[in-house]
Formats: structure tokens, C-alpha cells, sequence
């Protein structure tokens, strides 16, 4: 009798992935070969870091960030959680720390389940933070130290900035070239400047090309979805500063622009538009993309997918640029700026609703806790809706709770727009 | 439409299964309640049964179907879902029709709707994940006093002051509860504060403005909550007529709006 039973959804495969997977895999096997053969130097960094530094200093670059995702989204992390939280490590702290620490507690990584042959991560000659993300990865980094006793060295942000004056960019600057004195010791080199102009530039055009596919997501009707964005940003993040990441990106807008053309849609039917706001839920991608799409739904933009789009880099001034890139993000700003923020995004993408994932663990990355979802809705008469969950430790998350919050979301943006 | 048509909506709670049948008039004609077992299609299909014996008529009869609540993807003789926030706000619409606050408060969540005078959804909030201050906490705590959960009411009333709960946890409120009977405090004025509790978690919810609607089995069997809500807001809070049903019944509305080509 149920006349309502929905068509099972069929994804649109972007075909640049497989490329994307092969650059990907060469990274991993790179860094693996370093680390058993010793012919080069690993410096662990996070994924806002330094790493245009640690690159033309000679360092391969690996990291935990991107290792955290990994275990989320192959849904090893809930179980690898309570090994660290038995180690002092509190549940309610980032659990791509505690899921990390969990892995390398256990020996187990999705990185020799997707790479045959790679025991798990690389072993790292120095640790390099940088506390833009949160305090937590200096924690996270300080519990490697001690395990493989090598060196701990990072930057510490400024936090809740507003306008961005000369001495917050000369602070950070500072602390980066701070950090050389280390580097060089370690790499037993001086850093090529030249070399360091030249990482810089291709982390650049990296960073503008990712913008540009981010940004693609503003036709109607949208040819990428936020979940394709959290799948696609594997290279921006880890092989930012080489050349394959900026061939990647250019491989992989050519054929979204080819979409556009064609007008295929990510979602079929797009019925309405949604903006993503916070960290994703690494283990329910699949889970959260399908139910949307059921919905005729494109969740199409996100803060998160933004988080490595650095305007300011500039090869002619690499230490600055790098300080201001560093300190521009959404997650150190204040929240007038990022309100401003949200005015212009709602504009460019032409959304219906929003949607906060208040994150259990990363409080830094959620930003519906100061009422922005509130004063948004009110602002746009446009409706918000917060979905509690994690990005990595799915006790936090109740499924069923969420499925019945986005299907009752749908419904209102359908009465809303009566449709 | 004929007068005779008849519309139904089930409402498979997580705690109870609800199954309410309408006239073309919007007319409750039949109602069924029972606790939601293991099998939502089964609990589903038996409270049918037994609301269409107490009209006298034959799932073949009806003229729709629409199914809510968490297990409303289950109920395979249903032609349609809607979500319970979208059940309760129709629901309340229809006794009130006008801009309102609807709070239900059932047996895994609490939900706040505010709907407009047109009967749009305005926004909606549900609890988090845990299920304190919902119809569960009740439940379970009640248990830990040794209270029948349909007593708690009546004693509730019969309390001469409210023991203040420190928390609407389930785990924490037991042992919290422990104490209290140390120190001499009785059950009646136990219950009310337990009451309470779920009164504190609805208010750090929402700010609830303008016109307060109640519906949910909570309410339904434990008016003073509304009583209570009303104290803390200071202006009346309307308990919805067959609050229980509320989710049914709205069901039942969408069913009879989708034939009559309302939706």
C-alpha cells in the first residue's frame, strides 16, 4: 500500500578519483619507504601547519589529521577511542587524538588496510603543531614525543581574531621562522629559500584550484555535493606544496566544469540546497549522503571543505603570507567575523537551510554553540537545524534521532517553499 | 468527500504504539494505544486491528493511511510517512489554529515546534542523543522508587513541597534520589520533583514564547506537568485534547489533507 517507498540512489561517480587515489597512495608509500629506508627525513604536521616549511626544508610530511579522518571514516575509531581514554585521554577531548592514540596503542591503521605492505604511519624525526585547529593537537603531539622521543616544535595561534593587524601576522611569522633553527638541525640542511618560494607558490595555486572546485558548487544545479568535498580534499591537504596536488585539482575541475556544461547534477532532482557547517561525521559519509539524496537534497558546501583555501599565500613573501594564511581561517576568527562570513556564503550558494553539526569533541570546529544558528534563521528566515553528533566517535551520534531531524528539516523547507 | 470516509494514522512510538482513526469531518471515530514491542510491524498492525474492531470496519475501508514515530518506516500498510514533528505541529494546529508553541514530550524525546498561524513549521529542536528528561527518565526512575508510573500524577499532587532535582540524568537522579531518603524526605514530594526535572530540561531547551501547546503520553498521563510548566513560565500551557494521540492523530490529518488534495 506504501506509495511513498523511495528509488534506491544511484551516486554519480566523479571520475578524477581514481587518479586522486593513486596520488594518494604514492604518498603513503613514499613516506613508508622513507621511514623503513631512512633515506629521508618525516616530520609529522598538522593539517593547518607549517607544511609548506616542512617541505622545503627536505621533510616528507605526514599527517595525523588526515590518518584521524581515515579511522573515522573506516568506523575503526569507536573502537580504538576507549584505549586512549584508559590512558587519561578524556572522551570529551578530540577524538581524532584519542582514536589516533587508540591506533597506534593497538598496531592497527587504516592505512596498511588500504595499503598492502605499510605497517601503519610513518615513524617521525620531529613533530610540528600548529594550534589554529585547537589546543589539542599539541597534547596529541606531545604523546608522540615522548613515545618515539623526538622533538615537539609548533605555533601557537591567536584566537577569536577579528581584523587581522600587522602584529598578529608578524607574531605568527615569527614563531615560524623560529622553528628553522630545529628543522635545519634535524634535516641537516639550511633551507633553499628559493625552494621555500617555490613550495609556497604551489601550495598556492593548490589552494586556488580547490577554491575553484569548492566554488563550482554555487550552479544550480550543484555538480558536487559537500560529501564529494570531504573525499576530494585528500590531496589540498596532504600534498599541498607539490606539483600533483595543483595537476590533480586541475584534472578534477575540467571535469566538473564539464558537468556544469552538461548540467549534471550531483543529486537528481535538486529540490534544495543545504550549507554544512562544522566537522563531518567521518563514519555516517555514506549514511548522511544516501538519506539526502533520497531527499532530492544537495548538501553543497561546507566550512569544513573551506578550511584549506589560503588566498593569502604568496611566494614572494613566504614567511608572512604563511602567517596570515594561518590566522585568516574561519576556526581562529571571531564570531562577528564569522557571521560575515556565513552572510556571504548563504549569498554565493543560493542555500535553502543550514545545517550545524555540533561535534562533541571539537567545540572548536562546531559554531552553533553562541547562538549563530539562531540569529542566521532569524537573519535569513531561513531554517537551521543542529545535528548532535562527533567526527569520529560515533557513541555521540544516535542515527535514528538524526535520520527523523534532517527528514523533519525536508519537511519544513518543503512547507516553507511550498512544495 | 463522504462523511463515512475514514482516515488513519499510526504512530510507532518507542514506547507505545498509537493507531487513530478520522472522519472526512476530522472526527476522532477510534484510537488504540499499546507498548511498542520487538517487531514495529507487528505492534503496528495489531493496533490497527484493534481500532478498526472499535469502529467496526476493515483496513480496506479507509481511505488512507499515513504513518509517524520511529518506527513509521515499518509500517508497510501505510501509504505515506511525515516525521512526529510534522504529526504533532498538525495535530496541535488543528485544536489551535493559531501561532503556538507545541511541546511534546515523549517517550525517547522531547520536541519543541513553533508553528505559525498558518500551521508552518517555524523551527524545531529535539533532545540530544540521551534520553534524560524524557518520558524514559520517568519511567525508569520510577521504577527505583517502587512508584506504578501511572500513580506518579496523584502523588505528585499530594506533595507539600518539590524536591529539587540536581539533574534530569537518568543514572545521576537514582542515586541522587538515594540520598533524599536518607535525609526523610517522602515519595509524594519525590515524584514532583522528578516531575520537575523534565520541566527543567524542556525550558533549557527553548525559550518558549507566546502560546504553549502540550501534547505526548507524559502529559497525557501527567497533566501536572503542564501545571508545572505553566508555574515556571508564568502563563497557561493548553494540554492537547487525546495528547497521547497527538502523533496519530496528525497522521490521520495529513491522510484525510492528501486525499481532499489539502497537502
Amino acid at each position: 500500500m506504501n506509495t511513498e517507498r523511495k528509488k534506491p540512489v544511484t551516486f554519480k561517480k566523479i571520475n578524477a578519483t581514481n587518479k586522486m587515489k593513486e596520488i594518494m597512495e604514492l604518498h603513503f608509500r613514499e613516506l613508508d619507504e622513507a621511514a623503513r629506508t631512512k633515506s629521508r627525513k618525516i616530520a609529522w604536521c598538522t593539517s593547518v601547519g607549517p607544511a609548506e616549511l616542512l617541505r622545503a626544508a627536505g621533510f616528507l610530511v605526514y599527517f595525523p589529521e588526515n590518518h584521524g579522518a581515515m579511522l573515522g571514516s573506516t568506523r575503526m575509531a569507536t573502537d580504538l577511542i576507549p584505549l586512549a581514554n584508559a590512558l587519561g585521554y578524556s572522551p570529551d577531548i578530540c577524538s581524532y587524538l584519542t582514536s589516533d592514540i587508540g591506533s597506534y596503542i593497538k598496531g592497527e591503521s587504516p592505512i596498511s588496510k588500504a595499503y598492502p605492505g605499510i605497517s601503519g604511519p610513518p615513524r617521525p624525526d620531529v613533530l610540528v603543531y600548529n594550534t589554529n585547529q585547537c589546543r589539542d593537537v599539541q597534547d596529541w603531539y606531545y604523546f608522540y614525543g615522548r613515545e618515539f622521543k623526538v622533538p615537539v616544535i609548533g605555533i601557537e595561534t591567536h584566537r577569536g581574531v577579528g581584523d587581522i593587524t600587522k602584529a598578529h601576522v608578524d607574531s605568527i611569522s615569527a614563531q615560524i621562522e623560529a622553528l628553522l633553527p630545529k628543522l635545519e638541525e634535524i634535516s641537516g640542511k639550511k633551507l633553499d629559500y628559493e625552494e621555500l618560494k617555490r613550495v609556497v607558490g604551489l601550495s598556492r595555486q593548490c589552494t586556488d584550484l580547490w577554491k575553484e572546485v569548492l566554488r563550482i558548487a554555487a550552479n544550480i544545479p550543484s555538480p558536487l555535493t559537500f560529501f564529494d568535498g570531504t573525499i576530494q580534499m585528500g590531496p589540498a591537504v596532504v600534498l599541498r606544496g607539490e606539483q600533483r596536488a595543483v595537476d590533480y585539482y586541475r584534472l578534477l575541475l575540467a571535469e566538473l566544469e564539464q558537468r556544469v556544461k552538461d548540467g549534471v547534477a550531483a543529486v537528481d532532482n535538486e529540490r534544495f540546497r543545504l550549507y554544512w557547517e562544522g566537522m563531518p561525521i567521518w563514519g555516517k559519509l555514506r549514511e548522511l549522503s544516501t538519506q539526502f539524496a533520497e531527499l532530492n537534497t544537495c548538501v553543497l558546501a561546507s566550512t569544513y571543505c573551506s578550511s584549506w583555501v589560503f588566498p593569502a599565500l604568496d611566494p614572494d613573501d613566504p614567511f608572512d603570507s604563511m602567517a596570515r594564511a594561518y590566522i585568516e581561517l574561519l576556526i581562529v576568527r571571531n564570531e562577528a567575523y564569522k557571521e560575515r562570513y556565513f552572510d556571504a556564503e548563504i549569498d554565493l550558494y543560493k542555500i535553502d537551510g543550514m545545517i550545524f553539526h555540533d561535534s562533541k569533541t571539537c567545540p572548536n570546529n562546531s559554531n552553533n554553540r553562541y547562538g549563530m544558528p539562531e540569529r542566521l534563521s532569524k537573519k535569513y528566515d531561513m531554517p537551521t537545524l543542529v545535528l548532535h553528533g562527533d567526527l569520529n566517535d560515533l557513541r555521540c551520534y544516535s542515527e535514528e534521532q538524526a535520520r527523523t531531524n534532517i527528514e523533519a528539516f525536508i519537511e519544513q523547507l518543503a512547507e516553507k517553499k511550498g512544495r | 468527500m463522504n462523511q463515512d470516509t475514514i482516515f488513519a494514522g499510526v504512530d510507532v512510538g518507542a514506547s507505545a504504539t498509537k493507531v487513530a482513526l478520522i472522519d472526512a469531518g476530522r472526527r476522532l471515530l477510534a484510537s488504540d494505544v499499546r507498548k511498542t514491542g520487538v517487531s514495529f510491524e507487528a505492534c503496528a498492525r495489531e493496533s490497527m486491528d484493534a481500532a478498526l474492531a472499535a469502529c467496526g470496519v476493515s483496513l480496506h475501508n479507509l481511505a488512507g493511511v499515513y504513518a509517524t514515530g520511529y518506527g513509521r518506516h515499518n509500517v508497510s500498510f501505510a501509504q505515506a510517512t511525515r516525521t512526529e514533528i510534522a504529526c504533532h505541529s498538525r495535530a496541535a494546529h488543528h485544536f489551535f489554529p493559531r501561532q503556538i508553541t507545541v511541546v511534546d514530550v515523549g517517550g525517547q524525546d522531547n520536541k519543541i515546534i513553533h508553528v505559525d498561524a498558518q500551521g508552518l513549521r517555524k523551527n524545531f529542536k529535539m533532545n540530544r542523543k540521551c534520553a534524560a528528561g524524557t518520558g524514559a527518565f520517568l519511567e525508569e526512575v520510577a521504577q527505583r522508587i517502587d512508584v506504578p508510573i501511572e500513580q506518579m500524577d496523584s502523588l505528585a499532587r499530594q506533595a507539600e513541597h518539590v524536591v529539587h532535582m540536581g539533574s534530569f540524568c537518568t543514572v545521576f537522579t537514582k542515586t541522587e534520589i538515594l540520598a533524599h531518603l536518607r535525609a526523610g524526605e517522602k515519595v509524594p514530594e519525590i515524584v514532583a520533583g522528578l516531575i520537575e526535572s523534565v520541566v527543567k530540561r524542556i525550558l533549557e531547551m527553548d525559550p518558549l514564547s507566546g502560546e504553549v501547546v502540550i501534547s505526548g503520553g507524559v502529559v497525557a498521563h501527567n497533566p501536572v506537568l503542564a501545571e508545572m510548566l505553566a508555574g515556571h513560565l508564568r502563563h497557561p500551557v493548553q494540554i492537547l485534547p487525546n495528547a497521547q494521540l497527538a502523533g496519530a492523530f496528525g497522521a490521520a490529518l495529513f491522510a484525510a489533507e492528501n486525499q481532499s488534495g489539502d497537502s
